[in-house]
């Protein structure tokens, strides 16, 4: 389901640290997301993939340039406004799970839908189970989150990311913990989401096989892009 | 619980820490029950000692007050000079109130007066053969005089209507009856510092409980006060007056003022020592009893501080997958209500308890039984005070946890 729609798109983005010294983190950082495209990230540590997932995240605002949206501009919009739009449209998956440990694994990929409020309690309750099926957690749905493994873990909170079918789902190293096994199944459904269901992926990764699988790599070293492969979009 | 996740967090943090809930509760208890208990029983017995007052005094009263001479000067044949005698000292020969029919009519037809009673007082000496108790009479009309003080409520023997139209009829403290051994029907003699002599008969017996009161008042009709007096039927040393709020006595004493030129006086200006002393005990419990609400709202303070700071990751998905943060706050200030709400339902509870406990405790003397009472507008302050204090306890940590940028608890 690889399209030519742009979901995400930057220009010219600039970010400077000032803790401890001035330090100029990302360099007119300019690129592309298409629907249905599955990205990955990678670079040297330190070279800037963090903080650039963070400013096309809206959870970091402190940028120059600009950042668009499925074609809306939200550089400049209201914290309330960039909330709204993370609950409706993106995804996040971290190397760490972030789960609600009190919460069952079902309630925990709740919480966003419940967030959103577009459907009842029963109709969202019905779709968490859906998404954890997809990803083979069925039996464990009631259990709380805390007596998973990490890798179920992980899985769980990649449902989570999934449960409001967010445009974009965005990860900074999803499987940076995670063993192969565990690895390949989380690509297996990047790939899925992404070719089957036209949702785009950004995922920042370490991991040259993961990147190598993906539709499209861009390469960063001391915060400027070095390297995007575009063949597959032109 | 189903349609809001922010109150299903709120309860899940609360119930996985149940100790943590119960403790901060608990403050809030102890807070709003200590709260209740010392305001009630300063309430209550302010109430006892302005009760007191109003035994024997109106919310305001008219009266001539003594004056002092003017300088006076003297006509001099050189008009460069003046000759004034000056000899400052008390003038007044009578206390008596001029024409007191017509001001008595007057001050009644003001709508804000509910009562208004004239009143004779003489110097009286109690006698029964060598025996003589000082004392203060009264001329009273005594149906409406009862009707404004209560009297029925003290009476021991005889009843206060009694004294109507019984111009030889006397009502007596129950400390002279008891020290000159007379009871209802006797016979009493009754000397004025006139020099009037009078037997009279005894028609009732009050005990108010208060010795002043008990040890030397009596009551009779005005003309026999003023024929105690050598005065004629027009002679009136006081008024006394009632109106609708015996707190805010003062603007009605203006009112009254600028009927007459006698001194109008509220009862607070006449009993500034028990207003006074009421204000110190109330400040006093005040400030105590606050100061423990306080301390319970640093409980609500600290637990919530506590409960934010191990949910830092908690607090910064949820803002991460779209929770604004006024969702955070709604979610710490729900905990800090959902404590507030049990902690101070107890400690109403508790306040409850303690006060029926201290109503039943025996002070003796004119007090009896501690005057305490369960006063609705105490309960909805200190229910109030109690709410209002932990959900401003919750929300400075809960504004704080707001602001948590998702951002930094990521990248750690
Ligand atoms: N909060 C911060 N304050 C100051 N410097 C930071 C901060 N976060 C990251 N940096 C710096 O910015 C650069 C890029 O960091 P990051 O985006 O985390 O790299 P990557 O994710 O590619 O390893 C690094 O040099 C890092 O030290
Ligand atoms: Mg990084």
């Amino acid at each position: 389901m690889k399209s030519n729609n742009i979901v995400l798109k930057t220009e010219g983005l600039i970010k400077y640290f000032y803790e401890p010294v001035k330090f100029q983190a990302l360099q007119s950082v300019a690129f592309e997301a298409y629907e249905g495209e599955f990205l990955t990230l990678v670079g040297k540590s330190g070279s800037g993939k963090s903080t650039l997932l963070y400013c096309l995240s809206t959870m970091d605002t402190a940028y120059e340039g600009d950042i668009f949206i499925k074609g809306e501009k939200v550089t400049g919009k209201k914290t309330d406004e960039l909330a709204a739009i993370r609950n409706e449209h993106i995804g996040f998956v971290f190397q760490f799970h972030y789960l609600l440990p009190e919460f069952s694994c079902l309630k925990n990929v709740m919480v966003p839908a419940r967030r959103l409020g577009k459907y009842s309690y029963g109709e969202i309750e019905e779709r968490a189970y859906e998404k954890l099926k997809i990803l083979g957690l069925q039996d464990q749905a009631l259990k709380p989150a805390s007596k998973l493994s990490g890798g179920q873990q992980q899985r769980v909170a990649i449902a989570r990311a999934l449960i409001n079918d967010p445009a974009i789902l965005m990860g900074d190293e999803p499987t940076g913990n995670l063993d192969s096994k565990n690895t390949a199944i989380v690509y297996d459904i990047f790939k899925e989401i992404s070719h089957d269901f036209g949702q785009t992926i950004i995922a920042v990764t370490h991991d040259n096989d993961f990147a190598k699988a993906s539709d499209r790599t861009i390469e960063l070293a001391d915060g400027k892009i070095i390297n995007q492969n575009k063949k597959d979009f032109e | 619980m189903k349609n809001s996740i922010n109150l299903d967090i709120a309860l899940t943090h609360i119930f996985t820490r149940k100790k943590q809930t119960f403790v901060a509760a608990m403050g809030v208890t102890i807070g709003v029950g200590i709260y209740l208990f010392m305001n009630s029983l300063d309430s209550g017995f302010s109430k006892f000692s302005t009760g007191e007052v109003f035994k024997n005094n109106a919310h305001i009263k008219i009266y001539k007050s003594d004056e002092i001479s003017q300088p006076f000067s003297l006509p001099t044949d050189d008009t460069n000079t003046l000759r004034v005698i000056i000899n400052p000292q008390i003038t007044t020969l009578s206390k008596k109130i001029i024409n007191p029919e017509a001001l008595l009519a007057t001050v009644k037809s003001q709508p804000y007066v509910t009562n208004a009673i004239a009143q004779v007082n003489f110097d009286a000496f109690y006698n029964r053969g060598k025996a003589q108790v000082k004392g203060a009479g009264n001329g009273v009309n005594m149906i409406e005089y009862a009707q404004m003080f209560n009297t029925n409520k003290y009476m021991v023997a005889g009843k206060t209507e009694a004294l109507q139209g019984n111009l030889n009829g006397i009502i007596i403290g129950s400390g002279i009856s008891e020290k000159l051994n007379l009871g209802l029907n006797d016979n009493i003699t009754v000397t004025s510092s006139f020099g009037v002599v009078k037997v009279l008969k005894i028609v009732g017996i009050f005990s108010t409980g208060s010795s002043m009161n008990d040890n030397s008042k009596s009551y009779v009709n005005i003309s026999t006060a003023q024929q105690f007096m050598k005065e004629g039927p027009s002679f009136v040393t006081t008024l006394f007056i009632n109106v609708p709020d015996a707190e805010n006595t003062e603007p009605y004493v203006e009112k009254l003022q600028q009927l007459t030129s006698y001194t109008v006086e509220g009862w607070k200006t006449s009993n500034a020592d028990v207003v006074s002393s009421n204000k110190t005990r109330e400040s006093m419990m005040g400030a105590i009893s606050m100061a423990i609400l306080i301390v319970a709202g640093f409980g609500i303070y600290n637990i919530l501080s506590s409960t934010i700071m191990q949910k830092i990751n908690d607090i910064a998905i949820l803002k991460a997958t779209g929770f604004r943060g006024g969702d955070v706050v709604k979610i710490f200030v729900t905990e800090a209500f959902l404590m507030g709400i049990i902690g101070t339902s107890l400690g109403l509870l508790m306040g409850a308890i303690l006060i029926s406990i201290m109503s039943k405790v025996y002070m003796g003397g004119p007090v009896g039984y501690f005057p305490i009472r369960h006063e609705l507008h105490l309960f909805l302050r200190s229910g109030f005070l109690g709410m209002f204090i932990t959900l401003c306890a919750g929300y400075f940590p809960a504004r704080k946890a707001a602001k948590t940028d998702p951002v930094e608890i990521f990248r750690k």
